[in-house]
């Protein structure tokens, strides 16, 4: 691939990229939505969470498979635990980092 | 006078804080995945500066790991660029979500802030708009400081990130531990709880189905669809909540 080529593939790709990102932004904070719209809207930050999230958690291998005897299972049970009482956000990621560690020690 | 000089440097200082507390933890998560993209790239033939230029014009992390995939295996641009679009598609959820809190924010900013919406952004952003006592400013911090961080972290990469120990201190699980602190905060009711549980199912079964990562727009789509048409019909919900 040449220069020219590659600069054209991320000008390619940064477009089809920012579009998704920028047409809602630009168009509908111009309109008052439908309130159907809007409860719809809502429940999408904890459907794209999960849906970002629950694979991470019980698929792995290659090829993908699912499983429950990965370490990423094991220690989201405490980490979500900490984040249920104490919603911190800074100290959950470094008490799942910490736990991440401990386990994956243990186990190799 | 002096007090509306003070406000002010009161004011970029308490956005700029507020936007760093909120971003630190993505930046944290944003190091270990940069890096490892670099150095794939590099292995790949790209040179630190074609790396850096991709993280700066893509900035979309499973989208440029897929594209250096694609470039090793002498793939064609239409077929690289059509993948990032689909890879990419669910931005266009994010955004529509976050349109809901931006309705003051000049077309101008509007288009920077659009540049910074990714996954982990959009979650934190998300959460304190919702919350309220969080400005777009403050969102503007979190969409870009990140992205500063992942443009550097894939240039040190590029530059030989082979040195740093695979999963040093746990820190591949940061990503994990923050979506699940965001999902938390998430579930104020019983239609979001119903919603994660359905889409996260959802989104296993799919992506053991379907290649690439169709699944998260997919099974985020349907779950979302499925919980709505239940509120409404349950009526437990007023329809008539939203002036």
């Amino acid at each position: 691939m040449t220069s020219t080529d590659y600069l054209l593939l991320i000008l390619g790709m940064g477009l089809v990229t920012y579009l998704p990102r920028w047409i809602p932004l630009f168009f509908l904070t111009r309109r008052k939505l439908p309130s159907k719209i809007i409860d719809w809207l809502d429940l999408i930050p904890a459907a794209i969470l999960s849906a970002l999230l629950i694979p991470a958690l019980v698929t792995g291998g290659e090829p993908l498979q699912f499983t429950l005897f990965r370490p990423h299972l094991w220690v989201a049970v405490p980490t979500f635990l900490f984040a249920w009482w104490t919603r911190s956000l800074g100290g959950t990621v470094v008490l799942g980092m910490f736990l991440f560690w401990i386990v994956e020690k243990i186990m190799v | 006078m002096k007090e509306d000089v003070n406000k002010n440097d009161f004011g970029i200082f308490s956005i700029l804080n507020k936007g760093i507390w909120e971003a630190w933890p993505i930046c944290l998560g944003y190091i270990p995945i940069g890096i490892a993209f670099g150095v794939l790239a590099q292995k790949a033939g790209l040179t630190p500066m074609e790396i850096g230029l991709m993280s700066l014009i893509v900035f979309a992390g499973s989208s440029q790991f897929i594209a250096v995939s694609m470039i090793s295996a002498g793939a064609s641009m239409g077929a690289i660029i059509m993948t990032t679009f689909a890879v990419n598609l669910r931005h266009l959820l994010m955004s529509s979500s976050l349109s809901v809190f931006l309705k003051e924010v000049s077309r101008l900013k509007l288009t920077l802030f659009a540049y910074g919406v990714t996954d982990e952004s959009f979650a934190v952003n998300y959460v304190r708009f919702k919350e309220g006592g969080w400005d777009p400013d403050s969102a503007l911090v979190v969409n870009h400081l990140p992205n500063l961080t992942w443009i550097a972290a894939t240039i040190m990469g590029g530059y030989g990130g082979q040195f740093i120990p695979a999963g040093a201190f746990g820190i591949d699980y940061a990503l994990i531990a923050m979506f699940i602190c965001l999902l938390v905060f998430q579930l104020k009711a019983w239609k979001y709880v119903l919603t994660a549980i359905l889409s996260g199912t959802l989104a296993v079964i799919l992506s053991l189905a379907l290649p690439g990562n169709w699944y998260i727009v997919l099974a985020s789509v349907i779950a979302a669809t499925i919980v709505v048409m239940i509120v409404k019909k349950s009526g437990e919900e007023n329809a008539d909540d939203i002036d």
